[in-house]
């Protein structure tokens, strides 16, 4: 039973007079202020970082050089090698000096960069496309779909796709050019993009702007499309990202271990790998286009931590 | 318990068949005759050839030939290298090579990455923080065959402080720097994974009532904290053992270590395609079994995923 003369007593704690704060204040929106959405705030924050800057003035350079190496250098990068040359130092004109066979370490490496690009664009674009139809149909119609698409994802994430691309290459050891090692790469490197927009579909799907889309009668498929993935591809942009710089590590990989590219195609891969021999007298050879390959990857990889940075909530709330 | 086991293996029966089906798939669309390579420039009686051709089943539709091959694996019967030597025999040679190296670099990736990952997650924003993460970075971005040659340049030959190449034997502490390099692709992510887990852990109500029982942080960092952050790292190590396979194939072959990685290494350089093909096959088994232990173990470590 409670206590009646309790409810007599004054109250104690404080109840702000309703003069004060007004309900409709509380319950408006703001309007006048600018809309925002994931991608401005995202924007915003990446504008103020550092390291968003730097990693996308380097890969603009490597872009740029890729796009165009008759700027930065004259000697091409396969013909006048002179063995009188082989391993020399630098000298005029050859700031990098000579591999093996007498070439121009700087102008190999400049003519490299368009294959490691070529190379993970494609690958990225590939694993893109292949992630997100995968991922988004298991994701969003679930049940024997959703059951089919992910044991395929399953198998092909079964096998670590550079062990994979071996096979394929090894298989195709007549046919090797850019086109084939990007596809035999990206073929088996797609699931893990699959998993992560499947469980972020799961996550949308039962969205309030889902449920009315549904009620204003939109299709299932259009939803999927313009509603759904939208709203879950942030996660995809960063791997993507990073997947970049994983397809040059693997075209460099595959090319050292002799099964990538052939050698009358510029890599980094091939190069580091023919000077491997030379490595105990001669390893500015393999130093250099080290460097240029790892400087490449670094700039993807600082560029997909930063953005993964900027659209991951949870990741900003860590820093 | 057992029903969880039990669904997991059910699971894994598709992978398997997929997997090796799809490698299979990719030899048998191979380019060429392999009896015909079998023998040099001059060619055998027909008769040799068509009894050759019966005996490995190479009269049979695809499909057939696939479940020769699978009912192979089975039995544990991997085919003969390009030398004629049984996989099998190259296999027992070679195993435990491969098994010390990767147990040395794991137990090296766990000790740095865990260390490392706590120390910048209790430290959060701090100058040991912030370094550990510009590292992580930068090792990520080094292409495992680059930190080998560094490595073998800078600390095998140049300064002398192991051998660069691994001797008859391979003795342990020949297989030190070959499993920093190999522990060095992990360690980044290691340590990150458990950094971030740290992080979320330490927010949480359990810890905070620790601290408001008046435990030291001795005994909560240890034994409240860091036991329950290292659940995603035990699930990483998983997907770690086919970074570690790749990367033993490479490292193997840098360092000169007599293991599997090597001999898949050497095969691939000679072009020697089935000697590959059954290597990445072990490989990808092994993979998948090793995941089969993990998942199994993260359901031993952490109840709810038995249940949902």
């Amino acid at each position: 039973m409670p206590d009646q003369s309790s409810s007599k007593l004054p109250i104690e704690h404080y109840v702000a007079p309703l003069e004060e704060t007004k309900l409709e204040a509380i319950d408006s929106v703001k309007t006048e202020g600018k809309p925002s959405n994931l991608w401005i705030d995202a924007w915003a924050d990446l504008r103020r970082r550092p390291m968003f800057w730097i990693s996308s003035a380097l890969i603009l350079i490597i872009v740029f050089i890729a796009l165009f190496p008759g700027l930065f250098t004259n000697e091409p990068p396969n013909a006048n090698c002179l063995l009188a040359n082989s391993n020399g130092a630098p000298v005029a004109g050859h700031p990098l000096g000579f591999t093996r066979q007498g070439c121009d370490v700087w102008s190999r490496i400049v003519h490299g960069a368009g294959t490691s690009l070529s190379v993970g664009i494609i690958v990225t674009i590939l694993v893109f496309t292949l992630g997100v139809i995968f991922g988004a149909f298991a994701g969003y119609y679930g049940g024997w779909t959703d059951g089919i698409l992910s044991r395929v994802g399953d198998i092909f994430f079964s096998i670590p796709y550079i062990l994979a691309a071996v096979v394929i290459m090894t298989v195709l050891a007549n046919y090797r050019s850019v086109w084939v090692i990007s596809l035999a790469i990206g073929i088996f490197a797609w699931p893990a993009t699959a998993r992560v927009l499947r469980s972020e579909i799961l996550r949308v799907k039962n969205s309030d702007f889902v449920t009315a889309a549904t009620a204003i009668g939109v299709s299932r498929f259009k939803i999927l499309w313009a509603h759904v993935v939208p709203n879950s591809i942030a996660p995809v942009i960063v791997i993507a990202t990073i997947s970049l710089a994983g397809a040059i590590v693997a075209e460099a990989t595959l090319s050292f271990l002799g099964v990538g590219l052939p050698t009358n195609i510029m890599s980094w891969g091939n190069d580091i790998a023919q000077a491997q021999t030379t490595l105990r007298t001669a390893p500015q050879v393999l130093i250099y286009p080290s460097i240029a390959l790892s400087l490449t990857v670094f700039s993807f990889i600082m560029l997909g931590e930063v953005v993964r940075d900027a659209l991951d909530p949870k990741a900003r709330a860590q820093r | 318990m057992l029903w969880y086991t039990g669904k997991r293996l059910l699971q894994i029966i598709p992978v398997l068949l997929g997997a090796t089906f799809l490698i299979y798939f990719m030899v048998f669309s191979m380019p060429g005759d392999p009896i015909a390579a079998l023998f040099g420039d001059r060619p055998p009686a027909p008769g040799v050839i068509e009894q050759l051709r019966e005996q490995y089943h190479l009269n049979e539709p695809f499909i057939v030939q696939y479940f020769y091959y699978l009912a192979g694996i089975f039995q544990g019967d991997f085919g003969v290298t390009y030398s004629g030597q049984p996989v099998n025999e190259v296999l027992a040679r070679t195993f435990p090579v491969t098994i010390r190296l990767a147990l040395l670099a794991i137990f090296f990736e766990m000790i740095a990455g865990i260390s490392v990952g706590l120390i910048s997650g209790l430290r959060k924003g701090g100058i040991f923080d912030a370094t550990g993460l510009g590292v992580s970075l930068v090792l990520i971005s080094l292409p495992i065959f680059v930190l080998g040659f560094v490595a073998q340049y800078f600390m095998g030959i140049q300064w002398g402080w192991f051998s660069p190449t691994v001797g008859a034997g391979a003795p342990t502490q020949d297989l030190i720097l070959p499993a920093l390099v190999l522990a060095t692709i992990s360690f980044a992510q290691i340590s990150r994974l458990t950094r971030s887990s740290v992080i979320e852990t330490q927010g949480l109500d359990f810890v905070r009532t620790a601290y408001s029982k008046g435990l030291s942080g001795k005994r909560i960092v240890p034994v409240h904290i860091l036991r329950n952050s290292l659940i995603p790292v035990v699930t990483y190590l998983g997907t770690d053992f086919g970074t570690l396979l790749v990367g033993a194939t490479v490292t193997e072959g840098i360092f000169n270590v007599p293991g599997v990685g090597r001999t898949l290494y050497q095969a691939v350089i000679r072009g020697e395609g089935p000697t590959v093909v059954s290597f990445v096959t072990i490989m990808v088994l092994l993979y998948l079994i090793v995941n089969l232990l993990i998942d199994l173990l993260y359901a031993v470590l952490d109840p709810r995923i038995r249940y949902a």
